[in-house]
């Protein structure tokens, strides 16, 4: 063990009450409710930070297995932080607070040896910043991992592949068309084709804010898939808007049958497979 | 060397893809289909791809223009059973097929050929 980590040590074997109630009020916990959970992973953590000075861990070298359970320890905390919400900065705060009680222990400790003060403060700051560094990191991880779920839960709600006929299956495309959304629909769409074999598809593009060349260029590809299946496609749910835009922005549309609403494209696909409704009243 | 036998069935000829195809083996196909088109005055050519999973452009081209021989020899040719991810990988790599007819498997297959032999003795 080198020897200014050695004061350090002794401050948080002998006070470690004393550093918590010093860190808890620096980090300006006031609500009582906030405090006590916050005591409890100051404890927590500090009795790590024990444990891994007791065994030797040198603080430079953070990724070192002494510190595994100290970092275990404060992964937990960005965790639980980055789920109830709370910033990132909030949450290296609360690690930075420890800084403080920890400095003005050493500074009385070492009070007659100069030297020995700055090297441990020394130490003891860059000790401290890690252990914040770590905990950004990983708040971070856990904030990326929330919006990777997200992000694959609206790729798997927004293409709902629906039957609306014998051999007619409906598309309804809701939300930004972009590469890896056209692809998702597009696989959905080809393997309920082969498993129900249905001749015609319905893309409905009623929930598509805006269509541009990129957007349109994705709807050809499906179609064209499609027509490679041997089955047929017509595109649906054409707003004013959109019509105006795709004629103004010289999209080719040609060979592809396109209809206002999904009921007019649902009556020229029953017209085309052979189907007449009629009504008794 | 792989060579994918040509079936006859009445009018139609019978073309059922079961090995992933070499670039010699798809002109080897070619050759023999055109063979078999002019020998036996076959009006359908069918292609059945259900058990392919591989394409490539060559493939992609070779489907292409054994369909543009078979027009020239007066032949109609049906594509049918491709899978999605061949369909997915033919659009990718810009390949529509342009003048290929497609079924979804033989069955619907065999009822386009049969509407196409319609409308052309129709139009004789």
């Amino acid at each position: 063990m080198r020897e200014e980590f050695e004061a350090l040590l002794a401050t948080v074997r002998e006070e470690e009450k004393d550093v918590v109630d010093a860190w808890l009020t620096e980090a300006r916990l006031t609500d009582t409710g906030a405090r006590r959970a916050a005591e409890t992973e100051a404890r927590d953590i500090l009795s790590h930070l024990r444990q891994a000075l007791e065994s030797g861990g040198d603080p430079s070298r953070l990724d070192s297995a002494a510190w595994a359970p100290l970092r275990e320890v404060l992964g937990d905390l960005s965790k639980t932080r980055a789920a109830k919400g709370q910033s990132a900065a909030d949450t290296s705060m609360f690690l930075l607070a420890l800084k403080k009680p920890l400095f003005s222990s050493l500074q009385r400790r070492l009070a007659a040896n100069p030297e020995a003060m700055a090297a441990s403060l020394w130490s003891l700051s860059t000790t401290v910043d890690k252990l914040a560094q770590h905990t950004v990191g990983i708040y971070q991880q856990a904030r990326e991992e929330i919006i990777r779920r997200q992000q694959e839960e609206l790729l798997e709600l927004s293409t709902p592949v629906v039957k609306l006929w014998d051999g007619v299956l409906a598309v309804p495309m809701i939300g930004v068309l972009d590469s890896s959304r056209t692809q998702m629909v597009m696989e959905a769409l080809l393997q309920k084709i082969v498993e129900t074999g249905s001749e015609l598809a319905i893309i409905d593009i009623t929930g598509v804010p805006t269509v541009d060349t990129l957007v349109a260029q994705h709807l050809l590809k499906t179609v064209t898939a499609i027509r490679l299946m041997g089955a047929d496609c017509i595109i649906s749910g054409i707003r004013p808007q959109i019509a105006q835009t795709i004629v103004h922005l010289g999209i080719d549309l040609q060979g592809v049958r396109t209809k206002a609403t999904l009921a007019d494209a649902l009556a020229l696909a029953l017209q085309q497979t052979g189907w007449r409704v009629s009504r008794d009243k | 060397m792989d060579r994918i036998p040509i079936l006859r069935m009445g009018d139609t000829l019978l073309v059922t893809i079961q090995v992933d195809m070499q670039d010699q083996t798809a002109l080897t196909l070619q050759d023999d289909l055109s063979n078999q088109i002019a020998k036996t005055g076959a009006s359908g050519v069918m292609i059945d791809i259900s058990a392919l999973e591989i394409v490539d452009s060559f493939v992609g081209r070779m489907l292409t223009s054994i369909s543009g021989i078979a027009r020239i020899l007066s032949a109609t040719t049906v594509v049918v059973g491709m899978q999605p991810a061949v369909a997915i990988t033919l659009v990718e790599l810009g390949l529509s097929l342009d003048g290929v007819r497609t079924a979804l498997n033989v069955e619907r297959g065999m009822e386009l050929l049969r509407r196409s032999r319609q409308e052309n003795s129709f139009g004789h």
